[in-house]
């Protein structure tokens, strides 16, 4: 046994997924076809870890700390002001399929709690309007 | 008790970005003195004589584990440091790579050469991966300086999953597979990534062993406990004034870092180790911290007096729930019933029996899951039930009132 094919799958996969937003079935069917992975274990990773998804999620990502920490410090706040924000709730994409916000677990800003990411950046310290600053610097 | 920065001693001094301030402060020379004056096995006898154990949460002893692989017969072995950093409140990891990448790497060489490995991955969680071109940066400056030879490093990243700070279900990940625990024996160490022998260290692991290299293990050993020594660097937040990294000599106070430090204040209790850590209440507070007592991945919670511990302990299953990798049944089940259980207690549903459910669940999850998730789960349920059963009987006696109100209100 070695390191081979099986173990670029998760970067394949990543890849993917930063190119398209989400996995649409053709791509991982691409990937299982180009890496000689059988199309259900391709799907079976994909679907195993939280950033990636199977469904269509808008341009910007946004994640939501739900844990402890930033729990203390009223993450319910930011779950508020983005519905008020983009008027779409928890799961949602915006009609313009410019954003779409979720919660994921401890992202390690908990010394800048509350804190969400957007993408792959990093945003504590927040309060109703610096968020809706954060928002207009993505497109 | 002061702050004592031996892991953290670079940090905010030199800059990350340029492995020449690292240069001018000394760096690589313990890798240097490792290659050139002494062996891998004396390079492996000074970091067990120096007592440093594992800094992810488990503790294992450093030195052994890196003999244990030294000693497997394969044509090959693994190095793998563990930058998975997901304990809920833990961020030290995180600090550490944006301050001083430097002697990360430094470690990860002088580790290499230890066990014979000339393959490492740095696996890094898909939530720093902001930290990916700093580290990757200082990866080629120290190759283009010479200091990596025979080593290769690369840098896996995550995609989120707590699971996968976990050994066994981190080298799944790396080999392109559901993040799940594997059974052991084989330990890593004997049969790893691939099959092969391999190491797992955790970030701040790495981080003490060049010190340990340059300054020698018994100055190493006079730092901190019996059983801990060196120091350990601390990830504090919630109710407190100052959140942040610190770092103090093992066999700290409690106090000292939550209060003194840290500037907590109407105490009620602390959590020690992230979410599955041990609940420590505001009477206990001068707990030393340590392997000996609590300590963890050194992720500190701080609550004050306004927070319920129900909710609290809730919030935690509602973690371990979710990132529960469903291999085993006791974990995968026993998660999913303890939250049912706390959720019902937290929402005014409860009943006598669910403290007893409670136990027993916990009791069983710790005898019989495959990994160290379902062990810690139970944690902050035993604890809360051991500190704080007064307020589970006075929420279950109180909802039981109102419930009978409502219904005597209904006929």
């Amino acid at each position: 046994m070695s390191s081979g094919v099986r173990g670029e799958l998760l970067n394949s996969l990543k890849r993917a997924q930063a190119e398209h937003a989400h996995l649409p079935r053709e791509v991982m069917e691409e990937i299982s076809r180009s890496l000689e992975i059988p199309l259900g274990d391709v799907f079976t990773v994909a679907s195993f870890y939280s950033f990636l998804s199977e469904k269509s999620r808008g341009r910007n990502t946004i994640m939501i700390c739900r844990s402890v920490p930033c729990y203390l410090k009223n993450s319910a706040m930011i779950v508020e002001s983005l519905a008020d924000e983009l008027g779409i709730g928890m799961g949602e994409t915006t009609a313009d399929g410019r954003f779409s916000f979720t919660s994921t677990n401890c992202i390690g800003a908990c010394d800048s709690a509350p804190a969400m990411l957007v993408n792959d950046d990093v945003h504590g310290d927040l309060t109703p309007r610096r968020i809706s600053r954060i928002l207009k610097s993505y497109r | 008790m002061p702050e004592q920065r031996l892991v953290l001693g670079n940090c905010g001094v030199i800059d990350p970005r340029d492995i020449d301030t690292y240069l001018d402060r000394g760096g690589f020379e313990a890798l240097e003195r490792a290659r050139s004056a002494m062996t891998p096995e004396e390079v492996i006898g000074a970091v067990r004589a120096s007592g440093l154990r594992g800094r992810g949460g488990a503790g294992f002893d450093c030195g052994l584990k890196w003999e244990m692989a030294r000693n497997a017969q394969a044509e090959e072995r693994f190095l793998i440091c563990n930058a998975d950093e997901g304990e809920v409140g833990t961020f030290k990891d995180r600090f550490i790579l944006e301050n001083d990448p430097f002697t990360l790497i430094e470690g990860i060489a002088i580790a290499g050469y230890a066990i014979g490995a000339e393959k490492a991955y740095i696996y890094l969680r898909a939530e720093y991966h902001f930290l990916l071109d700093l580290l990757l940066g200082a990866i080629s400056q120290a190759r283009d300086e010479g200091f990596l030879e025979p080593l290769e490093v690369e840098v896996r990243e995550g995609a989120g999953a707590y699971i996968c700070g976990e050994e066994s279900a981190l080298m799944n990940s790396i080999e392109g597979r559901r993040g799940e625990a594997r059974f052991r024996p084989p330990f890593p160490t004997a049969e790893g990534l691939w099959g092969r022998p391999t190491i797992i260290n955790n970030v701040e692991t790495l981080m003490n062993v060049p010190p340990i290299i340059a300054r020698g293990p018994e100055w190493f050993a006079e730092l901190g406990t019996a059983w801990s020594k060196g120091t350990k660097v601390f990830s504090v937040s919630g109710d407190v004034a100052r959140a942040g990294v610190y770092e103090l000599a093992m066999g700290c106070r409690l106090e000292e870092l939550v209060v003194d430090l840290c500037g907590a204040s109407n105490l009620k209790m602390v959590q020690v180790g992230g979410a599955g850590g041990s609940i420590v209440p505001a009477g206990l507070i001068d707990t030393p911290l340590s392997f000996e007592t609590v300590l963890g991945s050194g992720g500190i919670t701080v609550f004050d007096e306004s927070r319920c511990v129900i909710d609290i302990v809730h919030r935690d299953l509602e973690f371990f729930a979710d990132e529960s990798c469903g291999k085993c049944t006791p974990c995968r089940e026993g998660t999913e019933v303890m939250l049912e259980i706390l959720g019902r207690l937290s929402r005014g549903d409860g009943v006598e029996r669910d403290l007893e459910s409670l136990e027993d669940l916990s009791e069983v999850m710790m005898l019989s899951s495959l990994c160290g998730l379902g062990q810690a789960a139970a944690v902050p349920v035993q604890d809360s039930l051991l500190h704080f059963r007064h307020e589970y009987e006075d929420r279950v006696e109180k909802s039981l009132f109102l419930r009978t109100l409502e219904k005597a209100g209904r006929s």
